[in-house]
């Protein structure tokens, strides 16, 4: 899993069927510092997190489970809202 | 999942048989205000999207989940159509703004 910061939403009418129904944020992953890495991408909402919020987020096939038994195809799924975290 | 605009087809007489009647796009990733970053791929459509329009995209082996993708050999599956991408302005930079 990844620490990221929640910057937008994507709204497409126009869908995989299996995907309807699930928000889609706009995630930028940060590093324990707190700063961001890498590139911004978009990651469905399995949990009601929303812009500003500190989140982690799945990657890959197991991006899918929190929606089972729905298969929505997803690589990126958010699956916890950080309250606060530290680094040693 | 990435955006990316739709920026070309790719035609192929000769592929795997599960790729057949499937369409392929040339798609290039871009950030959630617009900017173009890396490279270049090529994707399946599975909702009809078209040159132009900004989409998402779904990698790996998640691809093989969009509707009709089943055991097909793909990682890159064109999954929507986007209408508009809402990135509220991080604070620091409208301050930034508003100082100069």
């Amino acid at each position: 899993m990844q620490l990221a910061r929640v910057v937008g939403e994507v709204v497409a009418t126009i869908k995989d069927p299996n995907l309807s129904g699930i928000t889609m944020l706009v995630v930028q992953p940060i590093a324990a510092s707190g700063e961001d890495t890498g590139r911004a991408l978009v990651a469905l909402d399995s949990i009601g997190a929303g812009v500003g919020e500190h989140v982690f987020f799945v990657r890959g096939r197991e991006a899918a489970f929190p929606f089972y038994p729905a298969e929505p195809p997803a690589d990126a799924t958010v699956i916890g809202i950080v309250d606060h975290w530290s680094v040693g | 999942m990435i955006l990316a605009k739709i920026v070309g087809t790719v035609v192929a007489t000769r592929k795997d048989e599960r790729l057949v009647s499937n369409k392929l796009l040339v798609a290039r990733p871009m950030d959630p205000r617009g900017k173009a970053e890396g490279s270049y791929l090529v994707a399946v459509d599975t909702v009809d999207a078209g040159i132009g329009e900004t989409v998402l995209i779904v990698s790996g082996s998640s691809a093989r989940m969009a509707s009709g993708m089943k055991d097909c050999p793909v990682d890159a599956a064109i999954v929507g159509i986007i209408d508009h991408i809402e990135v509220p302005e991080p604070v620091e930079t409208a301050a930034a703004e508003r100082s100069r």
